[in-house]
């Protein structure tokens, strides 16, 4: 057996962002033993970039916010093909997930009365987002991180899992490799949490980081999981777009929370002209009102600018193919011109959007206070993941259960922004728990070694083929390209066809790649790993796509533009079938109780 | 702006030890010094090892020193160095090396678990939340932007050149100790530990930390000195240990 170490725990937790970390905690506090395993340094993952805030209805700024509220607006962000039942979980434990997080030492932001301060964001009727600044993640990771350490968790920093392991068919650990050294290890666990995040890297243009390559969507995967919504996909519309090497890197929707607004090369306010008629009876008819109700009028509408992302983000594609663009591809989002309103506009804007002003400043020599951004449509988020029982978070592998961006069900056809945070939060305590729950009763399962041997052969594969193989970056690269053009904001049947053949074509390539050298810290080797998953990924999100003919959420065809009611009836799923690929089917939505039903009719006033 | 530039990298060796190489790529407008070394990894030296996540300067992950300067990769724009000489590239160098730009930073880690952890308060209302003034937080806030990039450990000569690491816990637990101290919910004393345990007394407060920090904390001006004065408070003041001593 060809691995240095293996560690044996009652819950495995692969990935330490928001939900790994507080799947970690809640695991750790009910007395079982945890292993928490990050890609990189404690710390360091993706839920650090978030910047908005969380949701939760804490009702600090508006009174009339409650979770019944809050459900609503993530129902219809989703287009009503979300998991309701975890919507509701979602909107109903919030609150008290945002609460615990200070007396684990975060520092939100204050109400003038001391409270937790809460702002608007797209989609939220009130104003709903807990936040600190623009750096609300990093709040999140840190209090968490700091939280785990005293806990008795093992976390083992910058190693990558290449398998999951299974016994009869449940969850048994996994087997990976750390970086630092390229030695592999096994983890024998009775339950397993992958909280391993999005898989932004299949595209071009994200605002994800190296570690987005839907590890835990495809490990998952191909354990034989069922994944599901893989063709919603979130655009954030506002990404930098110059300079080149920042591309993709996300401006918050926090900017246009607090007044910045969208226009085109010729100076017009372009969102007024297409507001969704589900959208009208809450949108201001003008400038005035969209502005007041960004200084927190409770009689004013929001502006159009605050539409849900999908929308914004086509509206801004569409601007710019119609040649209407800035002159580096995207549209102008100017926070500056609050200074007609605010008579200390330059230092409001510095403190508000600390971050933002720092960002720009240093990468793109422009001052936020003075001069518009240059802003475009960038990949953000997944909508679509493993497929998970509503309360436990378990998956349909018994033993393995999945939180935070690589599971699926909360956000339907589109999310919300400030419901990620809160959804790591929500459904990282719950999969932790029901993990420890599941192994407390569980055994201790087999390890099957000739599986780990078997992914470990195949894992060093590269190093075989040296340099006679493929450059593993021009296969990320290729593939990165193909999703962009031919599975990205506006989709259509050929193209979508066209991208299966040319998937078909990378994983060829993809099963000749090579690495040379030695296997300590070898980004070239670390990437030939990451490719698999996000091919499986990207197949997945294609023939998703393909299945569903309609246009809904993250989910735009050109050659189907409008939504199709029996569409609105199930969710995409797709699963291994030994032999035959990948099979994609169609799963009825449960019918949603008459409670819930009536708490949704309530608000659509 | 030119169109080429020479990096002049560190490269580990295997057995140990390690030497600057020289690569020469294409450089455009806009670029960052990470965006050079990832073009190098793609194009020249697919092994050459590098940490980072995020490149917007907010994970703290590509912490390196360029032309002798600490500094992160993902925010060292290359027009703001003179690129007619090679720009060198090298690992923090208080930190043991693993492989050419990564280094073993663990100590830090676990330098934090040895800091008293928040001990809260009552909650203010039976709900369980508490009710702060901004004002009250203003300052912890400044030290919660701490990215954790361990440059000002890096820079920090009772690290670098004195290595202290057993005696001493460096500039960023200094800013982790004081937003504990400084949270109004806190209850929790660490005062005595910093004198005893995290050598706050070996600072003599060159304010190379500050200089060095990416998210312009004022470190020693803001968390160091107001830490020093309460352990002069606690320890050294005559009033204040007369008090003590009666109590």
């Amino acid at each position: 057996m060809a691995t240095a170490t293996t560690y044996t725990y009652d819950v495995l937790v692969i990935g330490a962002g928001g939900a790994g970390l507080r799947a970690a905690i809640e695991a750790a506090n009910s007395g079982v033993s945890v292993g928490l395993i990050c890609k990189s340094l404690l710390g360091k993952a993706h839920t650090v970039m978030a910047e908005g805030g969380m949701a939760a209805a804490l009702a600090n700024n508006d009174d009339r916010d409650n979770w019944g509220v809050h459900f609503a607006d993530t129902m219809r962000g989703g287009q009503y093909v979300n998991n309701w039942r975890m919507a509701e979980i979602h909107a109903k434990e919030a609150p008290e997930r945002v609460r615990e997080l200070e007396a684990w030492g975060a520092v939100f932001d204050r109400t003038p009365d001391g409270r937790i301060n809460q702002r608007n964001f797209g989609g939220h009727r009130y104003p709903r987002l807990a936040h600190v600044g623009d750096r609300t993640g990093l709040e999140l990771i840190r209090t968490l991180q700091d939280h785990t350490i005293y806990l008795g968790v093992t976390v083992h920093m910058e190693h990558t899992v290449i398998e999951l392991l299974l016994d009869d068919g449940r969850a048994a650990g996994a087997v990976g490799y750390d970086r630092e050294r390229g030695r592999f290890h096994l983890f024998s666990a009775k339950a397993v949490v992958l909280a391993t995040g999005g898989a932004g890297r299949a595209y071009k243009v994200t605002s994800n980081s190296w570690e987005g390559t839907g590890d835990g969507h495809a490990l998952a995967y191909r354990a034989g999981a069922e994944l599901i919504d893989m063709e919603f996909i979130q655009f954030h519309p506002t990404g930098m777009v110059w300079p080149p090497s920042v591309r993709g890197i996300l401006v918050t929707e926090g900017v246009r929370g607090e007044g910045g607004v969208l226009k085109n090369s010729e100076g017009r306010r372009f969102m007024f002209d297409d507001i969704p008629d589900n959208y009208k009876p809450q949108t201001a008819s003008d400038a005035e009102e969209g502005w007041r109700y960004t200084q927190g009028d409770k009689n004013a509408r929001r502006p159009p600018e605050l539409l849900t992302r999908d929308h914004v983000a086509r509206c801004i594609n569409r601007e710019v193919k119609a040649g209407r663009g800035s002159p580096h591809g995207g549209v102008f989002l100017d926070i500056a011109w609050i200074k007609e309103k605010l008579p200390n506009a330059e230092e409001h804007i510095r403190r508000k959007l600390p971050s933002m002003y720092h960002q720009f400043k240093e990468l793109a020599d422009l001052d936020i206070t003075k001069e518009p951004m240059e802003v475009g449509p960038t990949m953000h988020y997944i909508m679509g993941g493993i497929r998970v029982d509503s309360d436990s978070q378990m998956s349909t592998i018994d033993g393995l259960f999945a939180a935070g961006e690589c599971a699926s069900g909360i956000n339907g056809a589109n999310r919300l922004g400030g419901n990620s945070l809160s959804d790591l939060i929500v459904f990282g305590k719950r999969a932790g728990e029901y993990a420890a729950q599941y192994a407390r009763k569980a055994s201790q399962p087999r390890m099957d070694e000739g599986a780990a041997d078997k992914a470990i052969k195949d894992s060093l594969s590269p190093f075989d083929r040296g340099s006679q193989g493929e450059n593993p970056y021009n296969v990320q690269q290729d593939l990165q390209d193909t999703m962009q053009n031919l599975v990205g904001i506006v989709r259509t049947e050929a193209e979508m066809q066209e991208a299966l053949v040319r998937i078909d074509q990378l994983k060829e390539r993809a099963a000749r790649l090579g690495a040379e050298g030695h296997r300590e810290y070898h980004s070239g080797w670390h990437t030939s790993i990451d490719v698999r998953n996000l091919l499986s990924v990207s197949e997945a999100i294609t023939r998703s796509a393909i299945e569903r003919k309609e246009s809904r959420g993250g989910h735009f065809r050109e050659d189907y533009p409008d939504k199709v009611a029996e569409y609105g009836t199930i969710n995409i799923m797709v699963k291994p079938t030994p032999g035959r690929g990948m099979q994609v089917l169609r799963v009825p939505i449960q019918p949603i109780p008459e409670e819930l039903k009536r708490v949704i009719e309530e608000q659509k006033s | 702006m030119k169109d080429k530039a020479t990096f002049r990298i560190w490269r580990t060796q295997p057995a140990g030890g390690g030497g600057f190489k020289d690569y020469t790529t294409a450089v455009s407008d806009g670029m960052v010094v990470l965006d050079a070394v990832h073009r190098i990894q793609a194009e020249q030296a697919p092994d050459l090892a590098v940490r980072w996540n995020c490149k917007a300067g907010k994970c703290g992950s590509c912490s390196a020193e360029v032309n002798g300067r600490p500094r992160l990769m993902c925010m060292t724009r290359l027009n703001s160095l003179d690129l007619d000489k090679p720009v060198t590239v090298e690992p923090m160098r208080t930190f043991p090396p693993i492989k050419d730009l990564v280094t073993d930073v663990s100590w830090n880690f676990k330098v934090k678990k040895g800091i008293r952890k928040i001990t809260p308060r009552k909650p203010d209302a039976p709900d369980g939340t508490y009710r702060v003034a901004q004002r009250d937080i203003d300052r912890v806030q400044e030290f919660r932007k701490c990215i954790e990039c361990f440059l000002c450990q890096d820079v920090c000569h009772v690290l670098r050149e004195h290595g202290k690491f057993d005696e001493f816990i460096g500039p960023r637990f200094f800013i982790y100790a004081a937003q504990l101290e400084m949270n109004p919910i806190d209850v929790a004393d660490r005062v005595p530990d910093m004198k005893e345990k995290a050598g706050i007394g070996y600072c003599n407060i060159t304010k190379c930390c500050t200089k060095v920090c990416p998210e312009h904390i004022q470190i020693t001006d803001n968390a160091i000195i107001p830490l020093k004065e309460r352990v002069v408070d606690r320890f050294y003041d005559p009033v204040t240990r007369l008090l003590h001593m009666l109590r």
